[in-house]
């Protein structure tokens, strides 16, 4: 927007909005000056900014009801926002909205032993609820990588995942109710204590809807019984292939693995390198594989394994007999972004998911896309689930690197929807990936999914410009995306 | 029975195509059949085999049958996940599965022997294993629909894990149809259980509950409960070993022929449900207390923990306060003879009473019902009066 334009609106919403906030907000949950909202300005996907028109901290369901009503009634927009740490600019402001802080959303209010339910704020971290209840020897499942300071309030925005979802499910999966409160400052109830409740699964909807329908003020989350044992497998392979079959045998064999992980060797020698756990760097690949459940049930299933692991010419097999080889060896995994770090200034993480038969080939594929960019590509892979995290490797501060990571980034969502896959297994769409929704869904489903939002939000302020691209600019995009004046794909629909 | 090719980890390249079971109609005709009504502005009701006809609220519309659309289009085990149309056989599926040592999680019934898929998710019933392994919407991946303007629409896929656009897929699980003609579905299926066993104890209401909030918070595979008549049920599936250990240490008896039991429990087939009255479904927190003997008859069946409970009201609008204030909601589910709800909103007489929304809810829930189907032709009123 030109920027006198920006600045008049600016001085204009400012100065209707504050005092309207005011009646109910105290003065120090209103942030507005230029050093206090520089905080605000992006979340963990760094490379997009935006101060906000202000930032509001409140801390009472009244409060964020009012704000909600003055941003109505002013036509004002609203980007709610947990811990930051989301990695699509999902909470990044929008110019001349206002920026909905939910730290102050804090408190565990309740844990039900006999329900294995938490009642509790959407600013609590994932972590803690976990750390809440393990003294009943219980805890919440979805751990996605930033699970010592992500909010579930972001969790359930954003359906998080984590390495251990496809045993025990995404965010979707592990939460009963949600306390909403709409752009037109009502409160409403989705979901409920029982397993399930009567109409439209709006559970469903809500979840990873990016803070684009409703701002959730309360979460009731399932909580389930801790396993018995868990034992932490680790295993090099000569070839991609052996590592990929063996992923495929292990589920064909009827088991699932609480965790199954996959790393390249360009992984596996950052990890080495910075953690020294033992990481075989000679490997083209490594896996490592956490079965859990009654004591019992882990020894049947980690003899079936190892059986598998022989079969399939796997070097290297380590076998946690305790809980801290397992942790040593999950620390490395865990590892790898910082790991990663040490290679290049920047890191773009993408999050395509694939079907797990397709892996060999998009792998391969990956590969020659890094030369063709000449761009050092790093493979870390949520096996179990078919997640790929590929990790472009580049210098932001040289521009043309920076375009070509960009570039590579939509290649290999291209190549993920091509192979049946997703441009996004749980990181969210946010701003960051939303040319690419162009890839995956027709005109007429996106217009569903604004038709979708219309329905809660019908003008247009919650997280707007977000997740859902306009037809026009999947037009624009479309038109702009042509490698050597051929379209990628072009069996693929398009506008 | 369709022919089935399952593709070896060495066929990589190409998608695994599987029955190719023609289908006798074409997306592209029933899509068509909807614009018409759309443009008509003509109510339409869409029929699978009719198995769960009883389920909803009861309403007129010109017949819309997708029964054969049907086929399972992909199905590899390896990757746990399997695609087919929605006029497929429930039971052609289930068969597949169990040759390949898989089955679907939610357990769900058929109540007839043709029961479809798209029924099946349509209505989003759930079996005895539902509260420990997921219900039907827990497992479902991705949907190709049919909005109410005749456009086909595709949400989700075929992986385990998607946060691509708002989860529709999810929404129109149990959603009666209102919101899309369901054309293809894909499911996540888990493992079949290794060994299961089932024990009988002779234990009251609180003394189940005390029982599995204790068992709750151990690493347990109970895989079922049911509770009637002061005995209890509680099924253990997985690993031989675990079942084995966990049963002995629960205690009470080996009950033989479980398998049949929970079958015919799951398909209401056992006496309980065979009265000439309306049967309701009372979906509640887990430990919720004892429902009064001044709304329900005595005798009631309770399963999933404690979640979920069959009875036979005496003041049904009584019921769903009461369930409502507890934390839960009561429907009329089933009436096998026509017999009158005789409190129950008179129109719903031979359908389904599902517990009312809030007003917000009601409003929301309309407006998401207007943007898939804006001239309100895809089953309306089949779940509320007004959706």
């Amino acid at each position: 927007m030109n920027s006198n334009i920006a600045a008049s609106i600016r001085t204009k919403r400012l100065a209707s909005l504050i005092p309207m906030l005011s009646m109910l907000i105290p003065e120090d949950a209103i942030l507005s000056e230029p050093e206090q909202l520089k905080a605000y300005e992006c979340d963990a996907f760094t490379t997009m900014r935006q101060i906000p028109l202000l930032t509001v901290l409140p801390d009472t369901i009244e409060q964020v009801q009012h704000i909600m009503r003055c941003c109505h009634a002013l036509d004002i927009p609203v980007v709610a926002r947990g811990a930051g740490t989301g990695l699509t600019a999902g909470s990044m402001p929008v110019e001349n909205g206002v920026l909905l802080g939910m730290s102050k959303f804090n408190k565990i209010h309740d844990i039900n032993l006999h329900n294995r339910t938490a009642w509790i704020d959407p600013g609590v971290r994932n972590q803690a609820v976990s750390d809440a209840a393990a003294p009943y020897n219980l805890y919440f499942a979805p751990d996605p990588s930033s699970q010592l300071a992500c909010s579930v309030g972001g969790n359930v925005a954003e359906n998080a995942g984590g390495v251990h979802c496809l045993k025990y499910g995404l965010t979707v999966h592990n939460i009963l109710e949600l306390d909403v409160i709409t752009i037109e400052g009502e409160r409403i109830t989705i979901g409920g204590q029982a397993l399930d409740a009567a109409g439209y699964d709006l559970m469903a909807v809500m979840t990873g809807s990016e803070g684009l329908l409703g701002i959730i003020v309360g979460i009731r989350v399932k909580l389930l019984a801790k396993p018995a044992s868990a034992r932490v497998l680790l295993a090099a392979f000569a070839t991609i292939e052996d590592a990929g079959n063996t992923i495929a045998e292990i589920i064909g064999a009827g088991i699932i693995p609480a965790g199954l992980e996959m790393i390249d060797q360009k992984g596996i020698q950052a990890i080495e390198a910075l953690m020294h756990a033992g990481y075989p760097v000679d490997a083209a690949a490594v896996i490592i594989c956490e079965l859990d459940g009654s004591v019992e049930e882990v020894e049947d299933e980690l003899t079936s394994v190892i059986t598998i692991l022989n079969r399939l010419n796997a070097s290297d097999i380590q076998i946690s007999t305790n809980e801290a080889e397992s942790k040593r060896i999950w620390a490395a995994r865990k590892a790898a972004f910082p790991a990663l770090a040490c290679l290049a200034p920047d890191n773009y993480v993408m999050d395509g998911t694939i079907p797990r038969r397709a892996l060999a080939q998009v792998w391969t594929r990956i590969n020659q896309l890094a030369d063709e960019y000449q761009l050092l590509v790093v493979n870390v892979f949520h096996a179990g689930d078919g997640n790929m995290h590929p990790s472009i490797l580049f210098d932001s501060s040289d521009e043309d690197q920076h375009k070509r990571a960009n570039d590579l980034g939509t290649r290999i969502l291209e190549l993920c929807v091509h192979v049946g896959g997703t441009i996004s297994g749980e990181h969210g769409i946010g701003l960051e990936k939303i040319n690419e929704m162009c890839l995956q869904f027709t005109g007429a489903e996106i217009s569903q999914f604004h038709a979708l939002k219309n329905a809660f939000d019908d003008k247009s302020l919650l997280n707007p410009g977000k997740q859902i691209p306009t037809l026009a600019r999947c037009t624009e995009f479309h038109a702009m995306h042509i490698h050597n004046g051929e379209m990628p794909f072009p069996h693929l629909e398009r506008f | 029975m369709t022919e089935v090719l399952v593709l070896s980890q060495t066929d990589k390249q190409q998608a695994p195509v599987l029955s190719e079971q023609t289908p006798t109609v074409t997306a592209e005709v029933i899509a068509e059949q909807v614009k018409n009504a759309y443009e008509q502005q003509s109510p339409l009701k869409i029929i699978g085999c009719g198995s769960k006809a009883f389920y909803g609220r009861s309403i007129s519309g010109v017949e819309l049958t997708v029964s054969g659309y049907s086929g399972i289009i992909n199905y590899e085990p390896s990757e746990l996940v399997i695609t087919a149309r929605t006029g497929t056989p429930l039971r052609e599926i289930e068969q597949l599965l169990a040759e390949h040592g898989q089955m679907l999680g939610f357990e769900p019934p058929e109540f007839s022997d043709n029961a479809t898929l798209g029924g099946t998710i349509a209505c989003g019933i759930s079996g005895p294993r539902r509260p420990y392994t997921g219900a039907v919407r827990d497992f479902v991946l991705g949907a190709t629909i049919i909005n109410g303007k005749g456009e086909i629409l595709k949400f989700g896929g075929q992986v385990m894990k998607n946060v691509a656009g708002y989860d529709v897929s999810r929404l129109m699980t149990g959603a009666l149809g209102t919101l899309g003609v369901l054309l293809e579905i894909s499911l996540k299926v888990i493992p079949k259980p290794a060994f299961e066993e089932t024990r009988i104890l002779p234990y009251n209401h609180q003394q189940m509950c005390t029982l599995l909030s204790t068992l709750g918070r151990q690493p347990i595979p109970i895989s079922a409960t049911y509770l009637h008549n002061n005995l209890l049920y509680v099924r253990f599936s997985g690993a031989k070993a675990g079942v084995v250990s966990a049963a002995e240490n629960i205690g009470g008896d080996v009950l033989r022929q479980a398998e049949l039991f929970w079958h015919q429990l799951k398909e209401q087939r056992l006496p309980y449900f065979n009265q000439d009255r309306t049967l309701w479904r009372v979906s509640l927190p887990p430990s919720a207390p004892c429902i009064p003997d001044l709304l329900v008859d005595t005798e009631s069946i309770t399963e999933w923990g404690g979640a979920q409970r069959w009875v036979y009201p005496k003041d049904t609008d009584a019921l769903q306060q009461w369930a409502s204030d507890n934390g839960g909601h009561a429907s009329g589910f089933r009436n096998r003879c026509g017999a009158s709800n005789s409190k129950a909103n008179s129109s719903d007489a031979n359908g389904s009473t599902f517990s009312p929304l809030s007003p917000a809810l009601l409003t929301l829930s309309k407006r998401i019902k207007n943007s898939f189907d804006p001239h309100n032709i895809l089953n309306p009123g089949r779940l509320y009066k007004d959706l």
